[in-house]
């Protein structure tokens, strides 16, 4: 490693290159990838990557699947920023789009669009109380919050599963794992003609701008920043470290809650067996590419939203597994936390300086 | 309830403990060198999809069983590279590493859903095999049952009795020192790696070669998180592996003996059991902050750079 040495400060520029340095190598990869497979690379890249979102329908799947990966996304970088490392967001979606779903039912004949309010509100609060439950371990017997968050995204598909299976089944859905369709007032409105973009996606704006300002503009969002950068000065200044991780989990976990009640009162429309397809997990990913800001976790979410509708038309176009898109996500990730090394070093010249 | 019930379900116990012994194992050592791999579950699907690919393709499960392994070591490496080379956050590494495992894992075993293999034979031992009672409980598993105690007892005995043992608890202490002394921390941090990942690919190839041979996608099912929490419950002692993954396994497998031991709950609440079980063992170690300050490696999740 003598070749690199130590930027004697971080890199401003490459804070900001690395993500496009690592969306560049993940999309080298994939062309890579796709001509080991047999296929014509420029042709699959032009499926994958380019031809999703040359349509108007296809900008309005890319902002319709770009929603829950911001509302989770944020929530994760806040916490991140604290070094509160919430990786359930998936469980907490889950018990959201649970929570909503079952507002919707239960309200089935009320012809008003309070219900729909009541449901984000329920949503929120779910996530918020999935959300809690590490917290309160983290902050009172000192479990580690990645373990205890991730364990309840078992314990919420479970929850899911049992009750689309038994109480919450549709009697008329000839046995089918899942619930009756919401009402008209149950569904989030959609914005476009045509499109399946909705409300969701304009709360999720709202929700990037409210994440921005709580961060840099706040008390609180300053205290969280410190404790992640440097935890000893943190605790030198009497910032208490519970109230960062009580705040980190329940902003987190309300905002996949809300995700969760956007997926059902939106594209699914009912409660199935699964409602999410990992956006809770690609959701860190998110955070990172973002660069844990939140107005760079919106424009990652696009990215990865890219990934996810891509994946669904390589399924349909060129016979690829739908599993490429997790490997994409993983690679993306990975290339990086690779690329970060150059914000805090830099590359040597071997032989220049020489000393007389 | 009778006698061949509680048989079925303590041999059960055994196959299901298996996978974790080895994976808490690997991972045990692992953060004794003071690295937190959080990518066991990524690991583990790594080797469980090389494990079922090489056995399905080649017919042969000791095959299998070395390809899951050095897939396991291919990966550790990406993370070690990434860890102790590029000097990268040990959590955000560990998390990539396990989204990747689920990715590839997922991606290269769309050919085999669906498909099965043989599973790894049962060694019924001569003579006490057909003992009563305990013949069946005691001798009649496949060889990884057996290998995985072996293999604790062994790394128990080599982290806490040997030259080697001591070089990596210290630099896992503190790896300032051990480097001050001339020992060569990164490269020992990545053998322990390794030998973290062919561990957690051994304990994946358990899963579709000794479990359920079959193919399934996500086929760890988060025992590659459970296997971490072990080593937390274990507090870093190898021996204590043994005891918490057979409860680990106990608990998993009620699930499937639930019905027959004629216990009235639905079945996704018996699949709760172990992520809930694991919460629990957390909060009964975690809660006296001594026991892990006592026993925690000093530098574990820390970055170390030798200059």
């Amino acid at each position: 490693m003598a070749r690199f040495e130590a930027r004697p400060s971080p890199s401003r520029l490459m804070m900001l290159g690395s993500p496009l340095i690592a969306a560049l190598a993940m999309l080298l990869t994939s062309t890579i990838l796709f001509y080991a497979l047999g296929q014509q690379p420029l042709h699959a890249f032009y499926v994958y990557f380019i031809e999703p979102a040359s349509t108007s329908y296809g900008i309005g799947e890319l902002l319709l699947k770009a929603t829950p990966l911001t509302l989770c996304g944020v929530g994760l970088a806040i916490g991140f920023r604290a070094n509160v490392f919430n990786i359930g967001a998936d469980g907490q979606l889950t018990m959201g789009a649970i929570a909503g779903g079952c507002v919707a039912l239960y309200f089935q004949d009320t012809q008003s669009y309070w219900v729909l309010a009541l449901m984000l509100l329920a949503g929120i609060a779910a996530g918020m109380m999935w959300a809690a439950i590490p917290a309160l371990l983290r902050t009172r017997f000192n479990t580690s919050e990645i373990l205890v968050s991730l364990m309840l995204v078992y314990v919420a598909y479970l929850t899911l599963s049992y009750l689309v299976h038994g109480p919450l089944r549709d009697p008329n859905g000839f046995n089918f794992p899942q619930s009756r369709m919401f009402g008209q007032y149950a569904m989030l409105p959609l914005l476009f003609e045509g499109l399946r973009t909705n409300l969701a996606f304009p709360i999720s704006l709202v929700v990037v701008a409210g994440a921005w300002f709580f961060c840099s503009r706040t008390f609180a969002g300053y205290r969280m920043k410190v404790a992640g950068m440097a935890p000893a000065a943190a605790s030198y200044a009497g910032f208490s470290d519970s109230a960062n991780i009580w705040a980190a989990l329940l902003i987190s976990g309300g905002l996949a809650g809300l995700a969760g009640v956007g997926e059902v009162a939106g594209p699914i429309g009912q409660l199935q067996a699964s409602v999410s397809p990992g956006y809770g997990f690609a959701a860190i990913i998110v955070a990172y590419v973002g660069r844990l800001q939140p107005v760079g976790v919106l424009l990652a979410s696009l990215l990865m939203s890219l990934l996810y509708i891509g994946g669904e038309s390589a399924q349909i176009e060129l016979q690829l597994p739908s599993a490429i898109t997790s490997l994409f996500q993983g690679l993306l990730l990975f290339y990086l936390l690779a690329a970060d090394f150059f914000i805090h070093y830099r590359f040597k010249p071997r032989f220049t300086g020489a000393t007389p | 309830m009778n006698t061949s019930l509680i048989i079925a379900f303590l041999a059960s116990t055994a196959g299901a403990a298996t996978p974790l012994i080895l994976a808490a194992t690997g991972e045990l050592v692992v953060e004794r060198a003071g690295v937190l791999n959080l990518g066991v579950e990524g690991m583990m699907l790594v080797g469980a999809v090389a494990g079922f690919g090489v056995t399905y393709g080649t017919g042969s499960a000791l095959l299998g069983l070395a390809a899951a392994m050095l897939a396991g070591v291919l990966v550790a490496l990406i993370f070690g590279l990434l860890t102790l080379t590029l000097q990268t956050n040990q959590v955000a590494t560990g998390l990539a590493l396990t989204l990747f495992g689920v990715g590839l894992s997922a991606f290269s075993g769309s050919q085999y859903v669906g498909s099965s293999i043989a599973p790894l034979p049962h060694l019924a031992l001569p003579v006490v095999s057909a003992l009563p009672f305990v013949g069946p409980l005691l001798f009649q598993f496949d060889g990884m049952v057996y290998l995985s105690l072996v293999l604790v007892v062994v790394v128990d005995l080599a982290l806490l009795h040997t030259r080697l043992g001591l070089i990596i608890r210290a630099i896992g202490e503190s790896p300032g020192n051990a480097h001050a002394i001339g020992y060569p921390v990164i490269l020992l941090r990545y053998g322990m790696v390794a030998f973290g990942g062919a561990m957690s690919g051994l304990a994946g190839a358990y899963l579709c070669l000794g479990l359920t041979p079959m193919w399934v996608e996500g086929i760890s099912a988060g025992r590659g998180w459970i296997a971490l929490a072990l080593v937390v419950f274990a507090t870093w002692k190898p021996r204590n592996l043994i005891l918490g993954a057979y409860l680990f396994g106990g608990v998993t497998v009620l699930q499937f003996h639930g019905q027959g031991f004629g216990l009235p709950i639905p079945s996704e609440f018996l699949s709760m059991l172990p992520y809930l079980a694991t919460i629990l063992v957390l909060v009964l170690i975690c809660r006296n902050p001594k026991t892990i300050l006592l026993n925690k490696p000093m530098s574990l999740g820390q970055s170390f750079r030798a200059d």
